[in-house]
């Protein structure tokens, strides 16, 4: 592997074994010294066009307990708010001596656009690019699974027939979109819920099953739920008339945790609007992992960080 | 390429067997005693090392509790990867990492004996020292290998040794056994012939010395 782009580009083979690595490093995560030498000497560089809190301080806990060297980018207040291109700030940094590069950008295939360029010649993690992709977030909502789901067994395994309900903003959310790539890799069955305004125009978005009703697809019994940010960021239009028709609609509401099974686990990549896509009882609830997704996190990343910046570099090798 | 096998299975129990003695004798019992295989084979060896100390030495599994993996055992023995800690990442070589596995007793105050299978450039049990580091802090650490082949390049050596074997750099020294390979047997293959009595295939030619292939050195000493 080279670069993280898309987990499109992922094998299943691939997949398994960034997963497996990560298992790895959890166990690390547990020890007294939390801490491996093995990207010592390396210097990664967070590279932050767009806002992120939890994102950013998960790679770079991952790349300090790897023993890199983080440079942390953010644009605002940097010389590309003077107008400096990407590729200008690439080269930059480049000739400052960077061994990786951690990238979240607002523009949609931005890392790729890196990656394949012949600016610099390192390793591109994407961290998020617009409403694309976000795998390393994939990644870890699929190692999140497989730890509850196959427990110690998990070293290996897939996520053969494991029914996964995606509810909420799949139009804009590059953590849906990496979802359902993967977790189908995986062998997991994908299905959305949400209104038809917050659904790509197609039958089957990226190849899943879509519900406009989110009591009809609970009620098929899924073994993950899986709440999506409503990101008011994005939301300059009028995809639903207010915040309380859509929780009623399509929020986890405690009416229908309770209803869910004892174990179908509750999932959701953060930062929570609490009260508007799941309630607090949902989000509190033991069978919701949302705090073991951030702890997985960094698990995750290290094994990314630690396959791209030591695995085989052949030039121009193709993507993952 | 010469291929010859110089420890068969019988060999190999028996020199697991006298490496168990040896442990227990420099010990002074099983007192405090823990062993720590380096995946692959020296993982698989510490088990079987495990299970011969079960036989000869009442003590070994007096306090018999749940080991590393959740089973029953003798909860002495466990798994040391030491893949983070080589000196040689980032040299185009992906390497994944192996499970590390440690007795639920810890290691600190213990006395950790190290398995690998061989021993040669040192290098990997530099790294399972470092490894060691980051887990506890050890009463002593010992080193127990079924072949040493020679050839180190940092100053380290063994404490227990199954069989010394003098061969040449350019030779490759391999342990199959039951457990990953199907058949107990260490063989050295020959990478170039200079004896024609030993050229077993004809047709193998007598070329001069062909590039190491960096993955296979290091994968006989891993």
């Amino acid at each position: 592997m080279k670069h993280l782009l898309s987990t499109a580009d992922l094998s299943r083979d691939e997949a398994i074994r960034i997963l497996d690595v990560a298992e790895e490093m959890a166990e690390v995560n547990t020890r007294e010294v939390r801490k491996l030498p093995a990207l010592r000497g390396k210097t990664v560089v967070n590279l932050f066009f767009e806002d992120s809190t939890r994102t950013r301080i998960s790679f770079e806990a991952a790349a300090k307990r790897l023993s890199a060297d983080v440079i942390n980018f953010a644009a605002k207040g940097s010389s590309v708010s003077k107008g400096e291109s990407l590729k200008d700030t690439v080269q930059t940094l480049g000739a400052m001596g960077i061994d990786g590069i951690v990238m979240r950008h607002p523009a949609s295939g931005a890392p790729r656009v890196l990656a394949e360029a012949d600016w610099i010649d390192v390793p591109v993690v994407n961290a998020g690019d617009g409403t694309h992709e976000h795998p390393t977030q994939a990644l870890l909502d699929a190692f999140t699974m497989r730890r509850r789901l196959h427990g110690v067994a998990s070293r290996g395994a897939g996520l053969d027939g494991v029914r996964v309900l995606i509810v909420g903003d799949v139009l804009h959310s590059r953590v849906a979109r990496s979802n359902a790539w993967l977790l189908r890799t995986l062998g997991a069955e994908v299905t959305f819920a949400a209104p038809p305004t917050l659904l790509p125009a197609v039958d089957r978005p990226f190849g899943a099953a879509v519900h406009h009703d989110l009591d009809v697809a609970l009620a098929e019994d899924p073994d993950v739920v899986m709440l999506l940010r409503i990101q008011q960021e994005r939301m300059n239009d009028a995809f639903f008339p207010n915040p309380r028709e859509y929780t009623r609609h399509f929020g986890l509401t405690a009416a229908r945790t309770a209803r869910l099974s004892d174990r179908t686990l509750i999932m959701h990549p953060g930062p929570m609007n609490r009260g508007l896509e799941i309630a607090g009882v949902a989000a509190d609830d033991p069978r919701s992992t949302v705090v073991e997704q951030v702890a997985n996190g960094v698990s995750v990343r290290m094994a990314v960080l630690y396959l791209a910046l030591t695995g085989e570099h052949e030039p121009k090798e193709s993507v993952a | 390429m010469g291929t010859r096998t110089v420890l068969q299975q019988p060999d190999i129990t028996r020199a697991l067997t006298r490496i168990a003695h040896e442990i227990l004798e420099a010990n002074h019992g099983a007192s405090d005693l823990l062993l720590l295989g380096i995946p692959t084979r020296g993982a698989v060896l510490a088990e079987r090392l495990d299970r011969i100390l079960a036989d000869i030495e009442p003590e070994w599994s007096a306090d018999a509790r749940p080991g590393a993996d959740g089973r029953t055992g003798s909860g002495r023995v466990g798994t040391l990867d030491v893949t983070m800690h080589r000196d040689d990442l980032g040299h185009g070589i992906g390497r994944a990492p192996h499970r590390t596995t440690i007795p639920a007793s810890g290691i600190d105050g213990r006395v950790v004996v190290l398995v690998d299978d061989v021993l040669y450039s040192g290098r990997t049990v530099r790294a399972a020292l470092d490894a060691l580091q980051g887990i506890g802090r050890p009463r002593a650490v010992r080193l127990a290998v079924l072949v040493d082949r020679g050839h180190r390049e940092l100053p380290i050596r063994a404490d227990h040794v199954g069989k010394n074997l003098p061969t040449a750099s350019d030779e490759r020294v391999t342990l199959r056994l039951t457990e990953t390979d199907g058949s107990d047997e260490v063989v050295i293959e020959q990478r170039m012939t200079q004896d024609p009595r030993e050229t077993q295939d004809p047709r193998e030619p007598q070329d001069p010395r062909e590039p190491q292939d960096p993955r296979e050195t290091q994968g006989a000493d891993a």
